[in-house]
């Protein structure tokens, strides 16, 4: 069964069509990339599928549920958990806090019993520091709880992205350019990183990225996208051997 | 556990030794009642400086309209003094619980919108608000209105502005508050972590709006006349003023702040015509010198003293690391 099913999803900017006619399928405990050349629309299906945008026209189904149209913490309470593409941490908050705020949603706990300060609200902040330092442990930034989240290096403030999309237990994360900025050595070990999630959470992942190696080394299905249009679907070595694709990123032969 | 009651009762214990030391001092009138009032307006300042730090300094959003809220809150206390003889706490609550009402309504249509256009909205509801005040008739209209009996006293603000300080601060300092941080920090992000943003900001506008509406009770008691150009977005910018001055997003800076900047004017009677250049001028210093306000977004809390206590004055140095002794940023 399929987790996520999005079908002929069209996003218009005013005249601009910047995605016509996506349909995507992804299994569950599936990796998937989504890759194409730059501007070719891939943001722009993260963020029909997370609520960011409303399609023109299209339907999403999550889990055997319609979220077309939904909002975005709508959608994420429904386990549908992303990052960005260019890092969007609260900066001005510790490294905790911000993976718990990915864990507000999942906890019950009425604003009196806070103001009041209730043992229900000393047992909740409990619970929520325990497995919020369970996340960041994960993550190897337990040793960094306290830190402002601006004042970790670029690959940290990278993991802690992903940290905090996972602490809202999702069951399938999408990952904007994981990899962007980020050296070999750490490519390689959130390439590792990666895969070990998905095994250990047993969640789906659908990820775009521009590093291939990543892509064609963890991906399981691979989705090309070129001017808005999907070009094909496959397997990485279907994608590496197919000259529509060659053709989108290198262009014709002379 | 055992350690945090104790710190609370040593807090406590302090709290009402200070209650005492003041109360004693007006009761016997070693402090003049002049001063005895000034002690009673900072109060009043600290509740809306606090409250409306909740929206601005926690959440984010600009709001400007704070005077009309407080304007809700005193005439409705006052008229319910007045017309309804219903005792003071009462008038204060239903005065507090109209203007939160009244917050809500407004909150609906114009949270939707963000930075200058929030503001320019709300300075614009606050306005609406005085302006509706002086076309009312039974609320005396552009007259004001008179002959509100005198039942603020200093117990009463000293407590109330103790226990909402506390609340916001335990809001703050809760998921609830979290979620409103994450916000200011990045409202996308916060809503694709499962943050219902429209109603963690609609829950601090109320909560401001019923705490500025309790000022304004307050206010109403003890001046015992309402004047709807008193509530005009002038009183806004100088509660605005309060928040910006101590650092948005730190109350224990919005403590300090409205203390200074509400003593300061009285200080400085003595140079008479020249007092609200110096007012002005040091409001202009500090924006210049510390453009995040006097604490910037930290608190004061016990550890700090504790740590500055061993660090400055024994020079016993911890390690530094961690949010709370990261050095604040120009």
């Amino acid at each position: 069964m399929s987790l996520l099913k999005a079908n002929n999803l069209t996003m218009q900017f005013g005249g601009i069509t910047a995605v016509s006619d996506f349909s995507i399928e992804v299994g569950e405990n599936e990796l998937m990339g989504l890759i194409g050349p730059n501007g070719a629309g891939k943001t722009t299906v993260f963020n029909m599928l997370t609520g960011v945008y409303k399609p023109t026209k299209g339907d999403i189904n999550f889990a055997g549920e319609d979220i077309t149209g939904l909002k975005p913490y709508d959608i994420t309470r429904k386990k549908a958990a992303r990052t960005f593409q260019n890092v969007r941490l609260f900066k001005d908050l510790s490294v905790i806090d911000n993976v718990k705020i990915s864990l507000t949603y999942q906890i019950k706990l009425g604003l009196f019993e806070s103001i009041l300060r209730t043992p229900n609200y000393y047992k909740v902040e409990k619970e929520i520091h325990e497995k919020a330092m369970k996340i960041l442990e994960i993550f190897k930034l337990d040793g960094k709880s306290e830190e402002y989240a601006k004042n970790l290096p670029y690959g940290e403030q990278r993991r802690l992205e992903i940290a905090r999309a996972l602490a809202a237990s999702p069951k399938l994360l999408l990952l904007d350019e994981p990899a962007a900025g980020m050296n070999p050595q750490e490519t390689q070990e959130l390439m590792e990183l990666i895969t070990w999630i998905k095994e250990e959470f047993k969640i789906a992942i659908l990820l775009i990225e521009h590093d291939m190696k990543l892509v064609m080394g963890i991906c399981e299905k691979i989705l090309v996208l070129d001017y808005g249009k999907i070009l094909t679907v496959g397997t990485p070595d279907e994608v590496k051997n197919n000259p529509e694709v060659i053709k989108a990123y290198l262009g014709e032969e002379g | 556990m055992k350690k945090l009651k104790n710190l609370k009762l040593i807090l406590g214990i302090v709290v009402m030794v200070i209650y005492s030391i003041f109360f004693l001092l007006i009761q016997t009138g070693a402090l003049n009642p002049y001063y005895g009032q000034i002690l009673i307006v900072l109060g009043i300042n600290i509740i809306l400086a606090v409250s409306l730090n909740l929206v601005i300094g926690f959440t984010g959003q600009l709001a400007l309209g704070h005077a009309g809220f407080m304007s809700i809150g005193g005439y409705t206390a006052a008229i319910m003094s007045l017309n309804y003889n219903l005792p003071f706490f009462i008038s204060l609550v239903i005065g507090g619980l109209v203007s939160a009402v009244i917050g809500f309504l407004i909150g609906m249509p114009i949270l939707r919108l963000k930075g200058d256009y929030l503001a320019i909205t709300t300075l614009g509801f606050g306005e609406i608000i005085r302006v509706a005040v002086v076309n009312m008739d039974f609320l005396g209209g552009p007259r004001g209105l008179a002959g509100i009996p005198k039942k603020t006293n200093f117990t009463w603000v000293y407590f109330i502005t103790l226990f909402t300080v506390i609340i916001i601060y335990n809001i703050i300092k809760s998921p609830y508050g979290r979620a409103m941080l994450s916000i200011r920090e990045d409202e996308i992000a916060s809503e694709s972590m499962g943050i219902n943003t429209t109603k963690f900001k609609m829950m601090a506008f109320v909560i401001a709006s019923f705490f500025a509406g309790i000022a304004g009770g307050l206010y109403a008691h003890q001046f015992m006349f309402l004047d709807p150009k008193s509530f005009d977005f002038l009183k806004s910018f100088e509660i605005l003023t309060f928040v910006v001055f101590g650092g948005m997003g730190s109350l224990s800076g919005s403590l300090m702040a409205t203390t200074v900047l509400t003593y300061l004017p009285e200080v400085l009677r003595t140079f008479a015509e020249y007092r609200m250049i110096i007012y002005a001028a040091s409001l202009v210093m500090l924006m210049l010198f510390r453009p995040q306000g006097i604490m910037g977004n930290k608190e004061i809390n016990l550890v700090h003293i504790k740590e500055f206590i061993l660090c400055k004055l024994l020079r016993k140095c911890k390690k530094k690391g961690g949010a709370y002794n990261v050095t604040i940023e120009g």
